[in-house]
């Protein structure tokens, strides 16, 4: 067992996995020679060489233009997209063309082909490179979508991503790069489409993604100090989703709050909330209740993005509110 | 407008490759008539568009390329598919949208594919496949595999940021592909002349990256035949991309509920005068080819087109548990446990 940081635990995936398969290809704005614009390839264009670790233009349209077009001949392509905004330049290919393909062929073209891209704010970058976009790919029928909370996760479930015969949009977040953490040593590759229970609980259910998980575990700690036994599920993956253990800890807890960045309407917590209604509605002893980010672009100021993204303190004293 | 006289006035065809290209252009011809009489009653759903008068790009390029080389082409692409060999019969179910379609429905006439031919599918969204086979170029070049991307596009294409994004890198890697503007003069309903920069608008934007001119004559097959050789030779050789504006033009509307009649009468009329198709006929003729060959040809076209047509109507529309089939590769859809 080493301790990484959340960067290191990217590029040590992506080498895990370009040692293992030569077809394994990675590329994107910066990756090569400055090893990312958040250092998460450093040492990958020494190790691999320029023929399969490239830098592109600025060019995100080309970018995963190019990785679907290798994907569907042969090669299994690793893109970064440098901030998760960006991807609305390239949107077209992902939701229009890598998303639909495979269906619209009638399975005749596979796209095993994931895009990495940094995600999220707490980094005052403004409205243009904070955004928490995960509920964009969610909603596109075709794209499989995790978003990481730990070094480990982040380098088993991008290992998983690799191996997996469809396309992947990996969410990291840019204000977990520097978190460190214990990653098994030697080949690490987890599972797509599961959720993980990182504190067990008795009182309430807290669901919450990448960098919502740790602001959500210290909040249960608070809580705890206030005889409130939360329960808190790391998301992990949007699509699949794993609903069993969302409801299996509903079932237990009788009441689901969500924590999400994501701004406010059609966040992935709606969907989820949906489904709990539905299908275990018997169990829920109060409303569910969406703790997010407002329907506002984010703003740079860190005063003003702190006050905005769910913190610490919003998630604790939305729930001694709730619960009373 | 100029044929590339470097190239050479001879084409350096046999008889039978000539004839060859003819049934090529000839089975799209028929084709695209047939689907326009299918639509006429309602059994062609949707929308379609059709090569009608652009036939000899589709031809003189696919008979230049190998077997395992990539065609991407865009919504107008029956004749592109066609000309790889995929049968009549799955193309027109499909535009009926029956199970026996190409794509069992699932696509329908602007999204065509059949990767078995190297048609690796027909794009919808303009511009979006030309980096899509910048990508296939990039991966057959680090396979070493040899094999060329052929992207086709319209006028329209050059104006969108995608076209640019995919020239520029096709040629900083150096790719292994050939962009082929097939310039009908009409971005759907406007003249391109009076939304572009440039009077070519593909040929006039090759110096920004670093490529050559190539401005010819799309309704003349052989020189098709003859620019794609050329082309498709160089991408193999490791020359990287070229870009070939092919002036052509489309006897019919942009789709298939378009008159068209933006267009001036004299404009229509002399393009129709160099229809592809009676041109390059009599000039098989004058060149010594029998038209009793000739004929035969188009008789057997005529009945392929029946069989393919009967085939089509037959075929069953698909059963709705499709629908939720082959989202992902395991053959399912679903997104939750």
């Amino acid at each position: 067992m080493a301790e990484l940081t959340y960067r290191d635990a990217v590029a040590s995936a992506i080498a895990q996995e370009m040692e293992r398969d030569p077809f394994v290809y990675f590329l994107g704005e910066d990756v090569a020679d400055a090893g990312g614009a958040f250092k998460a390839s450093v040492g990958l264009l020494e190790r691999f060489g320029p023929d399969r670790v490239r830098d592109t233009p600025i060019s995100e349209e080309a970018i995963v233009g190019i990785a679907m077009g290798a994907a569907m001949t042969g090669l299994r392509p690793i893109v970064e997209i440098m901030f998760s905004d960006f991807l609305a330049t390239c949107w077209d290919i992902i939701a229009n063309q890598i998303a639909k393909t495979r269906y619209m062929t009638n399975g005749q073209i596979s796209l095993p082909l994931v895009i990495r891209t940094a995600n999220g704010g707490g980094s005052r970058f403004g409205a243009q490179h904070s955004q928490s976009l995960e509920n964009w790919a969610m909603a596109v029928p075709g794209l499989k979508v995790v978003a990481p909370s730990t070094p480990a996760d982040v380098k088993g479930l991008i290992a998983a991503a690799v191996r997996d015969p469809d396309p992947v949009v990996v969410f990291e977040h840019k204000s977990l790069y520097a978190a460190k953490g214990e990653v098994p040593d030697g080949e690490l590759v987890d599972r797509l489409g599961t959720a993980r229970v990182r504190r067990a609980g008795e009182n309430l259910t807290v669901v919450a993604l990448a960098a919502m998980v740790p602001r959500s575990l210290e909040a249960a700690e608070q809580l705890a100090a206030e005889g409130i036994s939360a329960e808190v599920v790391d998301l992990r993956s949007l699509v699949p989703l794993d609903m069993k253990t969302i409801l299996g800890s509903i079932r237990k807890t009788g009441r689901l709050f969500t924590v999400e960045e994501n701004p406010r309407l059609c966040g992935w917590g709606s969907e989820i909330a949906s489904l709990a209604a539905d299908e275990c509605f018997d169990d829920l002893d109060g409303p569910i209740v969406r703790i997010t980010t407002p329907h506002v672009p984010v703003p740079a100021a860190d005063g003003l993005e702190d006050a905005t993204i769910p913190s610490v303190a919003r998630i604790v004293s939305t729930v001694l509110e709730r619960m009373a | 407008m100029t044929t590339d006289e470097a190239l050479g006035a001879s084409s350096g065809m046999d008889p039978d490759a000539r004839i060859a290209l003819y049934r090529l252009m000839y089975e799209i011809r028929v084709f695209e008539k047939r689907a326009y009489d299918l639509f006429l009653q309602n059994l062609v759903k949707g929308t379609s568009h059709l090569s009608l008068g652009q036939e000899a790009i589709a031809a003189g390029f696919a008979l230049a390329m190998r077997e395992d080389d990539y065609t991407f082409c865009t919504y107008r692409g029956h004749a592109h598919t066609l000309a790889r060999g995929v049968p009549m019969a799955p193309i027109m179910a499909e535009l009926l949208g029956r199970e026996g379609g190409l794509m069992g429905g699932k696509g329908g006439s602007m999204h065509l594919t059949s990767i078995d031919r190297g048609v690796m599918g027909s794009y919808a969204i303009v511009g979006a496949h030309l980096p899509i086979a910048a990508g296939a170029a990039w991966s057959a070049q680090v396979r070493g595999s040899g094999q060329v991307s052929v992207c086709f596009f319209g006028d329209g294409a050059t104006n969108i940021g995608a076209f640019h994004e995919a020239l520029n890198l096709a040629a900083v890697w150096t790719l292994p592909v050939v962009f082929v503007c097939e310039n009908n003069l009409y971005m759907e309903y406007t003249p391109i002349a009076a939304v572009t920069a440039v009077p070519n608008p593909a040929a006039d934007r090759a110096a920004a990256y670093g490529l050559e001119r190539i401005l010819v004559d799309g309704n003349d097959p052989e020189g098709m035949y003859r620019i794609a050789t050329s082309t498709i030779g160089r991408a193999r050789a490791g020359e990287g991309p070229s870009l070939v504006e092919a002036v052509t033009y489309r006897h019919g509307g942009h789709s298939r509920a378009d008159p068209a009649k933006y267009r001036p009468e004299s404009e229509v009329n002399e393009w129709l005068a160099r229809d592809p198709l009676p041109s390059y006929r009599a000039s098989l003729e004058a060149s010594g080819v029998p038209a009793s060959e000739l004929l035969l040809v188009e008789e057997r076209v005529a009945a392929q087109i029946d069989e393919a047509t009967e085939i089509a109507k037959a075929s069953p529309v698909p059963d709705p548990q499709v629908i939720g089939t082959d989202v992902w590769s395991d053959g399912g859809s679903a997104w939750r446990n």
